[in-house]
C-alpha cells in the first residue's frame, strides 16, 4: 500500500544516487556516445566533459547534432552506445526527464517555453523545486521563504516588475529571461541553454550575457548558441560539433584560425581544390 | 468572511453555487408545498427533469476538468458517467427482492427469463447500499486509472487519445449489449421500486434526489475549484500548454494526469449514479459515443476551462434539447451540430468567455 501510495504521489521518485559527485572537478560526462536515426548518426561517437562551474558554448552548423546532445543528456533521447554520468556516481542513462530534472539538470529550450496563461510569479512557483511533492502541491499559497526564494529570482533575471504579469504578455526577451528563471528555481548544477539570444535586440543581449556569466562558478553552463558576437562576450571554451562529433575544442580565437573550422563554417570549397 | 480566499475571488462560481441553494430550497417547496392548481407549482416531472439536468452538469464539470486544464479531450467520460450509472442500476434491482414479475427472491427479472440458476459474482454485494455507493466511486475510478496510466505512459495524447476513449466507450457499448454480460443486455436496468425503503414514485423522494443531484454538483464544483487553484491545478495548465515544459521542471506528467482523470472519472460516476434513479432506467445505451460528444459540446458551449461555464451549456444545451426535441425533433441534430460549429469558430471562451469580455470592455 505505501508502494502504492508513493507511486501515486506526483513526486514519488527519490533522489536516485546522493549527491552530485564532482570532486574530480568535471561535472558532465559524455563519454562514445552514438545515436543513429534510420540509419543517419546523429550523433557519432561524441566524448565531452564539461567541468564543475563552467561555462560551454557548443557552436556548430545545422544538423551537427546540438540539440540531439541536450536531448540525450536530459533523458529524452536513449543514445544506442556510450556512458553520460552526472558527476561521478549518477548514470543518466538509467533516469528519465523528471528523475534528470530533479537531480539538477535544467533545460531552456530553443523557442521560449513559458507558461502563457500564468504569471511570471506563477510560473517561477511552478518551477520550484520541492513544490512537485503531492503535499506541496496541495496547498493554495505560498510560504515566506518561498516567497523570498521567488523574489530573489524575479530580481536576478530583472523581472520584479512584471510579477503579477501573465507569461504571455511579456516581450520576447523577458520570456527567455523567465524561463531561465524557471531553471534557476530548480537549483540546478547544471544549466543546459538552447540559443538563448535569438530574436533579442543588442540591449537584451547584452543582459544575458551578464547573467549567464553570473551563473557560472555557482552552476555549471551549457549555451548552444549560433551568435559568434554573443558566444565571444561569454564564453572561454568553445566546442564546435560538426556531424555528431567534436571538431575542435578551445578558445574561441584559437579556434577562428583552425583550418577545419573554417572549412566546415565556409562550407565545402576550400576543400575541394 | 468566513469563505476561502480561492473561493472569493470565483465571482461566478458564487453566483452558480447560489442560483443552486435557491434552487435546491425553493424547488422542493414549489413541488411539496404549493397546490398543484397553484400557478407556482412545479412539477413531479419538472423535478425530475431538473434533477437530470443537475446531473448532466456534474458530468460536464468532470469533462472541464481534464479538458480545459489538463488538455486532454476525453470522448468517452460518458463510459464513467454510465459505469456509476449501473452500479447504482444494481442496488436498485436488488432491492425490488420479490416485487419483480418472476417473484425470485435474489434473481433480477431479466436472470430468471434467462434460465440463470444463481446470481453471477459480480453482483454479491450490491443489495448493500454501503458496497454500491463504494462501487459508484471504485468502477469508473479503477477503468479511468487502469486506462489513464497505460496510456499516458505510453504518451498517447491529442487526438489519438481522443481516439482511444472513443474506442473504449464503444467497447463497454457492445458487451452491455450482451445478454452473458449480465446487466440486463439492449433493455439494461428498470422497473426499480425503491431506495433505502422509500418509493421511487413519491415526490418526496423525488425531491430528496434532486437535492442529493444540487449537492452533489455543488460538492464536485467546489473541489474542481480548489485543485484548480492550488499548485497541483498551475501543473495542470502547464501540462495542456507545455507538457514537455512541465517534464523537464520534474514533474511526472503521466502520474498527475492518471489521477486527475481517475479523479474526474469518479466524478462523472457519482453523476450517473444520481441520474438512474431520477430517470428510472439505464441501459447500454448511455455508453454511446454520442453522448460523450454531446456532453463535451455542452462544455464548449458554456466555455471550456471555466468549470462554470460547463454547468451553463450542460443545462442549457439539455433544456433546448428538451424542447426541440418535442417541437421539431428531426431538427435536433443539426441544431447541435450547428451550434458546435458556432461555438468553435465564434465562441473560443463559450458563454462565461463572452460574458468576460462584455465585463473587460465595459470597464
Amino acid at each position: 500500500m505505501s508502494e502504492l501510495i508513493s507511486e501515486l504521489d506526483a513526486a514519488g521518485m527519490h533522489a536516485p544516487a546522493g549527491p552530485v559527485d564532482a570532486t574530480h572537478g568535471i561535472l558532465l560526462y559524455l563519454e562514445e556516445v552514438s545515436v543513429s536515426f534510420d540509419g543517419f548518426k546523429a550523433i557519432d561517437n561524441l566524448s565531452l566533459y564539461i567541468g564543475d562551474g563552467e561555462l560551454r558554448c557548443i557552436i556548430g552548423p545545422n544538423g551537427a547534432g546540438k540539440t540531439t546532445m541536450m536531448d540525450i543528456i536530459t533523458g529524452k533521447t536513449k543514445p544506442d552506445t556510450g556512458r553520460v554520468f552526472f558527476g561521478q556516481t549518477i548514470d543518466l542513462l538509467k533516469l528519465d526527464e523528471p528523475a534528470i530534472a530533479r537531480i539538477g539538470i535544467g533545460r531552456k529550450f530553443q523557442k521560449p517555453t513559458v507558461i502563457e496563461p500564468l504569471t511570471a510569479l506563477e510560473n517561477l512557483e511552478l518551477a520550484m523545486s520541492g513544490a512537485r511533492r503531492l503535499r506541496g502541491l496541495l496547498s493554495t499559497r505560498l510560504t515566506g521563504e518561498e516567497r523570498d526564494r521567488i523574489a530573489a529570482v524575479l530580481e536576478r533575471v530583472g523581472l520584479s516588475e512584471q510579477a503579477q504579469r501573465p507569461a504571455g504578455v511579456l516581450a520576447h526577451g523577458q520570456k527567455q529571461w523567465l524561463e531561465i528563471g524557471m531553471l534557476l528555481m530548480q537549483e540546478p548544477r547544471l544549466l543546459l541553454v538552447d540559443e538563448p539570444v535569438a530574436g533579442m535586440t543588442p540591449a537584451e543581449m547584452e543582459r544575458t550575457a551578464e547573467l549567464l556569466k553570473s551563473l557560472a562558478g555557482s552552476h555549471s553552463v551549457v549555451v548552444v548558441e549560433h551568435d559568434m558576437g554573443f558566444v565571444r562576450s561569454i564564453a572561454d571554451r568553445v566546442t564546435v560539433l560538426h556531424q555528431g562529433r567534436v571538431l575542435a575544442e578551445g578558445r574561441l580565437e584559437e579556434l577562428q584560425a583552425h583550418p577545419k573550422v573554417i572549412e566546415v563554417y565556409l562550407g565545402g570549397e576550400d576543400a575541394r581544390h | 468572511m468566513l469563505l476561502p480566499r480561492w473561493l472569493l475571488s470565483d465571482r461566478a462560481g458564487l453566483v452558480m453555487l447560489a442560483v443552486l441553494v435557491i434552487l435546491g430550497v425553493g424547488v422542493p417547496i414549489l413541488n411539496l408545498w404549493v397546490p398543484p392548481d397553484h400557478p407556482l407549482h412545479v412539477t413531479s416531472y419538472t423535478v425530475a427533469l431538473l434533477g437530470k439536468y443537475l446531473c448532466y452538469a456534474l458530468l460536464a464539470v468532470s469533462i472541464d476538468l481534464v479538458w480545459g486544464y489538463m488538455g486532454i479531450l476525453s470522448l468517452g467520460h460518458a463510459a464513467f458517467f454510465a459505469l456509476g450509472g449501473y452500479c447504482c442500476g444494481m442496488y436498485l434491482m436488488r432491492q425490488i427482492g420479490t416485487r419483480g414479475v418472476y417473484g425470485h427472491p435474489d434473481l433480477p427479472d431479466f436472470m430468471v427469463f434467462l434460465n440463470w440458476e444463481a446470481l453471477p459474482w459480480y453482483w454479491f454485494g450490491f443489495d448493500q447500499f454501503w458496497f454500491a455507493a463504494l462501487m459508484v466511486l471504485a468502477v469508473p475510478g479503477l477503468l479511468a486509472f487502469v486506462f489513464g496510466w497505460f496510456a499516458f505512459r505510453s504518451r498517447v495524447s491529442g487526438v489519438y487519445l481522443s481516439i482511444i476513449t472513443q474506442a473504449l466507450t464503444y467497447a463497454l457499448m457492445l458487451a452491455f449489449f450482451r445478454n452473458e454480460m449480465g446487466f440486463g443486455g439492449n433493455n439494461g436496468l428498470t422497473d426499480f421500486k425503491d431506495v433505502l425503503g422509500f418509493s421511487l414514485q413519491s415526490d418526496s423522494t423525488r425531491v430528496v434526489l434532486f437535492v442529493l443531484s444540487a449537492l452533489a454538483l455543488a460538492g464536485g464544483y467546489l473541489a474542481c475549484r480548489w485543485l484548480v487553484s492550488t499548485r497541483m491545478g498551475r501543473v495542470l495548465v502547464a501540462i495542456r500548454d507545455s507538457e514537455d515544459r512541465a517534464r523537464f521542471l520534474g514533474y511526472r506528467v503521466e502520474r498527475v494526469k492518471a489521477l486527475v482523470f481517475t479523479f474526474s472519472a469518479m466524478l462523472a460516476g457519482v453523476a450517473g449514479a444520481l441520474y438512474v434513479p431520477q430517470v428510472g432506467i439505464i441501459n447500454p445505451g448511455e455508453f454511446a459515443p454520442l453522448n460523450s460528444i454531446e456532453a463535451v459540446i455542452w462544455v464548449a458551449v458554456g466555455g471550456r476551462g471555466t468549470l462554470v461555464g460547463p454547468v451553463v451549456g450542460a443545462v442549457l444545451v439539455n433544456y433546448s434539447k428538451t424542447w426541440l426535441t418535442t417541437a421539431l425533433p428531426e431538427v435536433w441534430l443539426f441544431a447541435l451540430g450547428g451550434l458546435f460549429v458556432a461555438v468553435t469558430l465564434l465562441l473560443p471562451y463559450g458563454l462565461i468567455g463572452l460574458l468576460r469580455r462584455r465585463r473587460e470592455s465595459a470597464s
